[in-house]
Order: C-alpha cells, then sequence, then structure tokens
C-alpha cells in the first residue's frame, strides 16, 4: 500500500522522460537550426530577401485593394437614386409614397423634393435665374431623393431596387447612379484575382526557393546525414532539423516582407495625402494590421515547411548510407 | 545472436560478393572475419547492420529476421548494433564528446544521462580527457577509439568492427584489438572483420575465412 505512491510516481516519470527529451530535442533542433543559418549570414539574407520580396508583393496589392475598398465603403453616401414622379402626382400624394418607401428594410433614407424647391435650386444654383424666372409654370415634377440601405450598394441590388421603383405607378422616370459603382467594382475584381493569381505563383516560387536551398544544404551535410542514419537515428529525427531550417526561412522571409510593405506604406503615404487633399478628403492609408502580421508570418513558416518537406522526402532517400 | 542461413549477396557491377555463406555467432562470443580484399568481409557486416539487404537467404540477428523488418524499424535496429569503420566515419565539425553522443541524441536520451553515458565511454577507451578537442587534432588511433567509443555508447549488445586497424600500425592495432577484448569480457559479441592474419591469430578466438565470396573454414558455433 505504502509503495503504491512510489511506483505511480516512477510510471509518470518514465511516461514523462522520453516526452521531456523529445520536447527538449525539438527546442534544440530549433535554436541549432537557426544558429547554422546565422552561421552563413550572406547567403542565408540572400535566400530570405528572395522570399521576404516574393511575398511582400501580394501582401502590398492586397492591402492596396484594402485600402481602396475602404475608401469604396464611403459610397453608399453617394450611391443614390432618383425617383422622378409623374407630373399629375400631387405633394401629398407624392409625401404618402414617400412614407410608404421609409418603411422598406433596402432604403435608408427618402427625401423629397417639391416642384417649388427643385425650381428655387435650379435658380441659385444653376445660373440660369434670369431664364427659370421667365419660365410661365413650373415644369419640374415632385422628385424622391432615395439613399439605398448600406447592405445595397452593389450594384445589382441598386438594379433590383430600380426596377422596383420603376413600377410604381406614380413612377415617371428612375435614375440609378450605379454605372460606374459596377465599373468599379469590376476593377477591384479583377485586380484581385491578379493578386490572387501573383500570390499562387509567388508561393511556388518561394517553395521553390526553399526546396532547392534545403537540397543543397542536405548534400552539403550528407556525410553527417550518413553517420546519424547509421547510429540509429530515425529518418523523422533526420529530417526535423531541415524541415526548422526551412520555417526559419519561412519566417524571416515574411519578416522581410512585412518590413517591405510597412516602408512602401510609409512612403506612398505623402502623395496619397496630397491627391486627397486636392480632392478635399483625408484619406489615411491603413498598413499591415497585427492579424494580418500574424497572417504572413503563418504563411511564411508553412510554405518554408511545405517546400523543405518536398524537397527533403525526395533528397534524404538519395543520402542512405554506404 | 547473429545466424547466416545460405546467403547470397549479388551485386550487378561485380556478382556475388557472398555466395551461400551460412554460419552462426552465439551470443558473447568474439570472431574474427578474414580473407582477401574483396572476399566478402565487409559485405557480411554491411548485411548485419542492414545497410544492405541479402539477395537470397536469411539474416538472423537475436533472432529476428532482417529481411522481415519494415524499413521504419531499421533504425532500432541499428541501436542494437554498434559499427566500427576503417575510416571511422566521425563528424569533423563536432566536437569528440558531441561524436560520441550522437547515438545517445539520436536516442533521445536525456542531456544529464548522456553526459554521463559519454563520459564513461571515453573512459573506457582511454580518451576522457579530449572530450573537448576536435577529431582532426587527435592521432590515427586516437581517432578510431573515438569511434569505439561512439559505437559502445548505447551499450549495444552486438559490436560490428570493418577493418577498423586498417590504417594503424601494429602497436596501435594491437591497442585496439586490446579494447575490443575488454568489451568481449564484458558480454558483447564482438565480430570483426580483418586481413591483419598475424595480430588475429595471436588473439586465439574464432576465425571464418572468406574468399571469393564462399566459407572455406566454417567453424560450428560452440
Amino acid at each position: 500500500m505504502g509503495k503504491q505512491p512510489i511506483a505511480t510516481q516512477r510510471g509518470t516519470r518514465r511516461l514523462r522522460r522520453p516526452l521531456v527529451a523529445w520536447v527538449t530535442h525539438h527546442l534544440r533542433s530549433l535554436l541549432v537550426s537557426l544558429g547554422q543559418l546565422l552561421r552563413s549570414p550572406l547567403a542565408t539574407s540572400m535566400t530570405v530577401a528572395v522570399i521576404g520580396i516574393a511575398l511582400a508583393l501580394p501582401e502590398g496589392l492586397y492591402v492596396l485593394t484594402r485600402n481602396v475598398k475602404a475608401v469604396s465603403s464611403g459610397w453608399e453616401q453617394t450611391a443614390a437614386v432618383s425617383l422622378f414622379l409623374r407630373p399629375a402626382v400631387t405633394v401629398p400624394q407624392a409625401e404618402k409614397l414617400a412614407g410608404q418607401l421609409r418603411a422598406r428594410s433596402d432604403i435608408a433614407h427618402v427625401r423629397l423634393i417639391t416642384p417649388d424647391q427643385a425650381l428655387k435650386d435650379l435658380r441659385d444654383y444653376s445660373g440660369f435665374a434670369q431664364a427659370v424666372d421667365q419660365l410661365p409654370k413650373n415644369p419640374l415634377p415632385v422628385v424622391l431623393a432615395l439613399r439605398p440601405a448600406a447592405g445595397m450598394v452593389s450594384s445589382s441590388g441598386l438594379e433590383t431596387l430600380r426596377r422596383q421603383l420603376a413600377g410604381l405607378p406614380e413612377a415617371d422616370l428612375v435614375r440609378v447612379d450605379s454605372a460606374w459603382i459596377s465599373r468599379f467594382e469590376a476593377i477591384v475584381g479583377l485586380v484581385q484575382r491578379g493578386v490572387l493569381l501573383l500570390a499562387g505563383l509567388l508561393a511556388l516560387a518561394v517553395l521553390l526557393v526553399v526546396g532547392n536551398t534545403i537540397r543543397l544544404e542536405i548534400q552539403n551535410r550528407r556525410n553527417e546525414i550518413q553517420v546519424m542514419e547509421l547510429v540509429g537515428a530515425t529518418s523523422s529525427f533526420i529530417r526535423r532539423p531541415f524541415l526548422y531550417i526551412g520555417a526559419w526561412y519561412g519566417l524571416l522571409g515574411a519578416l522581410v516582407a512585412w518590413v517591405l510593405v510597412t516602408v512602401a506604406v510609409a512612403l506612398l503615404q505623402g502623395p496619397v495625402s496630397t491627391l486627397a487633399a486636392l480632392y478635399r478628403t483625408a484619406f489615411p492609408l491603413s498598413g499591415v494590421g497585427p492579424l494580418e502580421l500574424l497572417g504572413m508570418l503563418g504563411s511564411g513558416v508553412l510554405l518554408g515547411l511545405l517546400g523543405s518537406w518536398m524537397s527533403v522526402g525526395r533528397h534524404l532517400a538519395t543520402a542512405e548510407p554506404r | 545472436m547473429v545466424r547466416f542461413e545460405h546467403v547470397t549477396k549479388h551485386y550487378p557491377a561485380s556478382g556475388d560478393a557472398l555466395n551461400d555463406v551460412t554460419f552462426e555467432l552465439a551470443t558473447g562470443e568474439m570472431a574474427f572475419l578474414t580473407g582477401h580484399s574483396g572476399a566478402g568481409k565487409s559485405t557480411r557486416l554491411r548485411l548485419i547492420g542492414l545497410l544492405e539487404r541479402p539477395t537470397r537467404g536469411q539474416v538472423m540477428v537475436q533472432g529476428r529476421n532482417l529481411g522481415r523488418l519494415p524499413a521504419r524499424k531499421i533504425p532500432y535496429h541499428r541501436r542494437q548494433v554498434g559499427m566500427v569503420f576503417q575510416d571511422n566515419r566521425l563528424l569533423g565539425d563536432r566536437t569528440v564528446f558531441d561524436n560520441v553522443a550522437l547515438p545517445l541524441v539520436a536516442m533521445g536520451v536525456s542531456h544529464k544521462e548522456t553526459g554521463r553515458r559519454v563520459r564513461a565511454a571515453l573512459d573506457q577507451v582511454g580518451l576522457l580527457t579530449r572530450g573537448k578537442a576536435y577529431p582532426v587534432t587527435l592521432s590515427g588511433g586516437e581517432q578510431q577509439r573515438v569511434g569505439i567509443a561512439r559505437a559502445v555508447v548505447a551499450r549495444p549488445p552486438l559490436l560490428l568492427a570493418d577493418e577498423p586497424t586498417g590504417n594503424l600500425d601494429p602497436d596501435l592495432s594491437r591497442e585496439i584489438m586490446t579494447l575490443f577484448e575488454r568489451f568481449h569480457h564484458v558480454g558483447v559479441t564482438v565480430l570483426i572483420a580483418s586481413h591483419d592474419v598475424a595480430l588475429i591469430y595471436s588473439l586465439r578466438h574464432r576465425t571464418i575465412t572468406l574468399s571469393g565470396g564462399r566459407l572455406i573454414a566454417p567453424a560450428p558455433a560452440d
């Protein structure tokens, strides 16, 4: 009875010891592989720079499209629909219609412009004051200026709204400022697809760069690999340091990419501010956020691991002991 | 401990290195393999260490049929077999201590235990003070002793040596053989390939002679 706790203790210790050894070995491989990279700083920094540039290009373009989208998200204010009512429709009837439209969920705001108000605006702002004064009677209809709800700004949503408004018995003409939104969306879509394609190609390039670097590393350390196999190292044990080297390349490359993109954003901030000032707006460029940085580092590590894994699988088999 | 049953090893380039060889090495036995260069001595050791697989026949080590051993189990088999090479196969960029520690590191032995066992192995080969040295700074005999320390550090029951004295002068050769005998006395099964016939005969252990891949003096196991 009294001995049982000791026995279990010994049991857990026996279990824990390989685990500790395993974790220790992983940490050691991690540090040793970093040390190996730092021992040849020139070769390492060149490889890291290549990976960094390859990762910086898609990341930079991604940040760019994200900023452009940030601009366009402010456009629901300006994406307006003008509903011109038939001349026969009176102001009270129009007010009733406006009330019905305000109740709809896809319309954020309805402003009723009476013919008198419209005529006054025309006289005040158009510079045709004299011409307007000579009109025998007000030719302008009642206009309802609508602003669609935030979720409706996409061109297809606006098109649906336009068709429904045109079907109203009071409606004479519906004008939607949507053509330029569609064009803009098409351009953004094109750029996004391009960024995806580029990212795919450059990820492949990163895989090849890491794979080739690891292949050279395996060739340089063939003797060591053979000795490790002779003394009974498992293939996963032998593979591990190379995988870690790949992961380090990916991580360092992603860090370089982050620095490149951040510097680029900082350099572009000045000209962008000047441009925005010309349009009388302020437009602060947003750089790489913490989550995006995490994503970049993660994908860098993954690409590095994958690249070295492919290379290790192919080239370790040829390093069997003789 | 080791049993060969009608083992043939054929190399496409050079023909049969071993031809229908059958022999047995008992547990705790020490034996020499001898014969001219190219008589198949190294091939036999390589088959036991599973650096090669036989073309025909069976190799049994500790009752395990090596022919049935899947590739992923090979490392565990090699941990039971200490191997010493003529060119000692030390890693030049690591210290003597780190070279000897390699098998233990590969097995995942804890840091403390590794240090203890490496010092014990270096002590056994008389190099306890040279742990921090690099292999190139050692003499040929010392390098070979480091190789032996690495082979025995994990305390394998079987020790194989391929021409361990091939590059050494007679005095150093005798010293190395005495070292192997010491491991034999503590119960390790030892098989040494060597063509140094004079030295071998003076040591009075079983000698297995190979010629042209065949056994010419088959000695039954005791």
